[in-house]
């Protein structure tokens, strides 16, 4: 293991570790308004000041954290096993069946995703909870970001039904799932790893784009979307560098898992 | 050393061509010079009689010529291109006596005719002119009558209230001008347009109006518009002084440059502009019958507007430059405010007992009604406008003392309008109403039963309450009546059954904010729109200050 990579795996372990324990770190919660004391600077009582309508910024940024790492990789894992289930068998089975998962990856890919995204989150149910329109989001972005890694996943597992070990196992009167689940899953692994890892930055910065156009997570519970969401309008750097917080480290998570993965690529 | 008469003369002289300089540029730092502003999207016409949008009514303004005007400043109606009028007592008629000598921008004269070819212009239904939609008061063909070339008589086939101030949207045209909507009587002409990037309007060289000391006005050689819709780079626009006014700011950018150049911002106080939000009403819309129950009822809607902290709201969202809202008329608006009302003060010790009086209950911190349905609902709101944000989550504390779990839901602003105006899927929604037109006559398409703008319960066959009914009734009133107290009595009554009743849940009348440049002088921000330069006419630019900055 690099330097680097320990330097990633140390980051993305204090960060989780700190937003799990957001509820003893910042008792005063992410939806408490402190009216008296809108937009204030850092002090002691709130350590990244508060936003715009007087709520604790370090505890916005702790629950933001939180609620972003655990829900991407869950959107990361939904994608990645559409994108096995099509891409995979449709690699697996080949001729008319890849042809057509390839047609049909290259339609899903070309579909405008910001307006997809922004038309499927206007039909949703108004009545939902906060912690629900979370789910549906999350959901939503991995029900709709599996067509890149199913394109990857089609190719490879294509390369595989043509490999010799296959070839040898179909000879020895394997076929069907039986061939699929023992010999192609298992080889397949490596790439679904990588994919699976790809996925978890891109669903971080598609919900940070949704939160940005104000249809992300709903209020008062706090995503790095919205979080990012307060840099609009922010002229100088210099006279709040405090608001920079969750943008610096957006930025640091996603260079370790970033880091995490380049190692995981070469293994793959 | 001995002075003689020629010397003496020649020292006289040449006193008098410094004093002669001297007075030339003092003059010259008074006049001419380019102003420079941007507009937020791309005029959609140039035409005056089909405005419709933002920018194309900032180029009406700065160069149509008009035969009233409404003084921004003091709210009272000025002859312009109309030396004087007078309204028929049956309010159908308006018989105007016009400016001698005037001439358009090409030098074409005006006169009574330029006005009858405007007003038929202005009423052809062919054209679909919003500002036209105004004047149609019933059935029938507006008639013209030229009296004589300066004098017109203009006829309507029903009474029209507060005809004489509805003029002031009407730029003239020339009837017989080959260049149409190019020759105005404004005090300025489009010079050149380039799409998508600017906009040069020249001085009008024959605008008709001159200064105290009989200098023609305007006093600017041009005004130069860029097509800026990105508030960022108009704010850094204006502070490196390439830009000299910014018409509408809101308070995050207002107050960064208040603390940084205090003499520049400029706050006018409580604009006519209103934030409000409402409960769906509407019969046959796909929410929960018990929902539509709370929806209609008076006490739930009046314990909701008594639960929110309007001041609160003024403070913190808007950092003090707003006012918490009273109803459906801006104090700002000098005649038509209804004085005796005073916004909701913030009880939620009262709103808790009003709704107890219709059979809710507060237990472990959570509302249920009568019939045990736990009070929970959406506010949905347009996801483009921060403040409105805000104070939906603001909305949702305050209602979350009394027990009441609100969702905010924000959402593309199509989507929005799709929901509230055409589906009806929503509970309640919050929005905001900018409102441009003094008198209330512009406000019937919100208050009349069957308007399709009566947003909480739009487009009924009758009346479904009966102070739905009194309202009709009232806003009907106010506007077949010629005269202003009978109206404003009427149009009072209807504020009053506003308060009473809450269909709207009023909350803030954002302040009026603005930039000016240390530059510009003479300068008087308001309220009304075009706030920074309704008097363009007679600014005036100080070369010395815009190079300095």
């Amino acid at each position: 293991m690099t330097r680097a990579r320990k330097l990633a795996c140390v980051v993305v372990l204090v960060v989780c570790v700190t937003s799990a324990a957001a509820n003893w770190i910042a008792p005063s919660g992410y939806a408490k308004q402190f009216r008296e004391t809108p937009d204030a600077p850092p002090s002691h009582q709130h350590l990244l000041g508060t936003d715009e309508v007087g709520r604790d910024r370090f505890a916005r940024v702790l629950y933001g954290t939180r609620i972003s790492l655990l829900l991407a990789p869950a959107a990361a894992l939904v994608s990645t096993a559409l994108a096995a289930l099509v891409g995979g068998l449709a690699g697996y089975l080949g001729g008319f069946w890849l042809r057509l998962a390839r047609g049909f990856t290259d339609l899903f890919l070309s579909l405008p995703w910001l307006f997809l995204l922004i038309t499927v989150r206007a039909l949703l149910p108004l009545n939902v909870s906060p912690l629900t329109s979370v789910l549906i989001t999350f959901l939503i972005l991995g029900l709709l970001g599996w067509a890149a890694s199913a394109r990857v996943l089609s190719t490879s597992a294509d390369a595989l039904r043509n490999s010799d070990f296959i070839l040898q196992a179909r000879a020895s009167g394997l076929h069907g799932p039986r061939l699929f689940l023992i010999h192609v899953l298992p080889n397949l692994t490596p790439v679904l790893y990588a994919q699976f890892w790809i996925s978890i930055p891109v669903f971080i910065l598609s919900e940070a784009n949704l939160g940005i156009l104000g249809l992300g997570v709903a209020e008062p519970l706090p995503s790095w979307g919205s979080l990012l969401r307060e840099l609009e309008g922010l002229i100088s750097f210099r006279e709040e560098p405090w608001r920079l917080v969750p943008l610096l480290l957006l930025i640091v998570v996603m260079t370790s898992f970033q880091l995490l993965l380049s190692n995981e690529e070469v293994t793959a | 050393m001995k002075i003689n008469k020629t010397d003496l003369t020649a020292i006289s002289r040449l006193l008098f061509c410094v004093a002669f300089l001297a007075l030339s540029s003092a003059a010259f730092a008074q006049s001419g010079g380019e102003l420079r502003f941007c507009l937020r999207a791309e005029p959609k016409t140039f035409d005056p009689l089909l405005v419709d949008d933002d920018s194309s009514l900032s180029i009406r303004y700065l160069t149509g010529g008009v035969l009233v005007r409404l003084n921004r400043h003091t709210q009272e109606l000025e002859p312009q291109l109309a030396e004087s009028w007078k309204l028929s007592k049956d309010g159908k008629q308006i018989i105007f006596k016009l400016r001698s000598g005037v001439a358009f921008s090409d030098g074409s004269p005006f006169s009574a005719d330029d006005v009858a070819f405007t007003m038929q212009r202005l009423m052809d239904p062919a054209l679909h002119s919003s500002t036209g939609d105004a004047f149609r008061s019933g059935s029938g063909a507006v008639t013209t009558k030229i009296m004589a070339p300066d004098q017109i008589a203009i006829t309507f086939p029903a009474p029209i209230a507060g005809l004489d101030r509805l003029f002031d949207q009407v730029a003239i045209m020339s009837a017989h001008s080959p260049k149409k909507e190019a020759a105005v009587l404004g005090p300025f002409m489009v010079g050149e347009y380039k799409a998508g990037s600017s906009l040069l309007l020249r001085r009008n060289p024959n605008y008709w109006k001159k200064d105290s000391q009989g200098r023609r006005l305007p006093y600017l050689d041009s005004i130069r518009l860029d097509i800026q819709s990105n508030r960022d780079v108009e704010m850094l626009r204006f502070k490196r002084g390439e830009l000299d006014l910014i018409n509408v700011i809101d308070s995050d950018y207002f107050d960064r440059l208040a603390a940084s150049s205090p003499g520049l911002a400029h706050d006018a106080g409580a604009s006519l502009d209103s934030d409000f939000m409402w409960f769906n009403e509407v019969a046959a819309a796909p929410i929960p019958e018990y929902k539509r129950a709370w929806f209609r009822s008076t006490n739930f809607r009046r314990a909701v507007s008594e639960a929110i902290n309007r001041d609160d709201l003024s403070r913190v969202v808007f950092n003090g430059h707003a006012q918490p809202a009273v109803g459906p008329v801006s104090p700002a608006n000098k005649f038509w405010f209804d004085s005796k009302l005073k916004a909701d003060p913030y009880r939620p010790d009262d709103a808790l007992k009003l709704l107890q009086a219709d059979g809710f209950r507060l237990q472990n911190g959570a509302l249920f009604d009568k019939a045990g349905n736990a009070v929970e609902f959406s506010i949905v709101t347009n996801a483009s406008s921060k403040p409105r944000e805000r104070m939906a989550v603001m909305v949702q504390e305050d209602l979350g003392k009394l027990g009441i779990k609100v969702n905010v839901v924000t959402l593309d602003f199509p989507s929005l309008i799709e929901r509230i105006s055409q589906k009806f899927n929503y509970e309640a929604a919050m929005l905001g109403f900018r409102n441009v037109d003094l008198d209330p006559n512009g406000q019937m398409n919100i208050w009349l039963s069957s308007a399709e703008d009566h947003a909480w319960n739009p487009q009924q066959k009758a009346p479904e309450t009966a102070w739905e009914a009194e309202i009709d009734r009232l806003m009907r009133a106010q506007a077949s009546a010629a005269d202003p107290k009978k109206r404003k009595e009427s149009f009072d009554r209807v504020q009053e059954i506003v308060a009473e009743q809450a269909p709207f849940i009023y909350l803030v009348n954002q302040n009026a904010l603005s930039a000016v440049s240390s530059a510009v002088q003479g300068a008087d921000p308001g309220i009304l729109s075009p706030q920074t330069f309704w008097n363009a006419e007679r600014i005036t630019l100080n070369p010395t200050t815009r190079a300095s900055r």
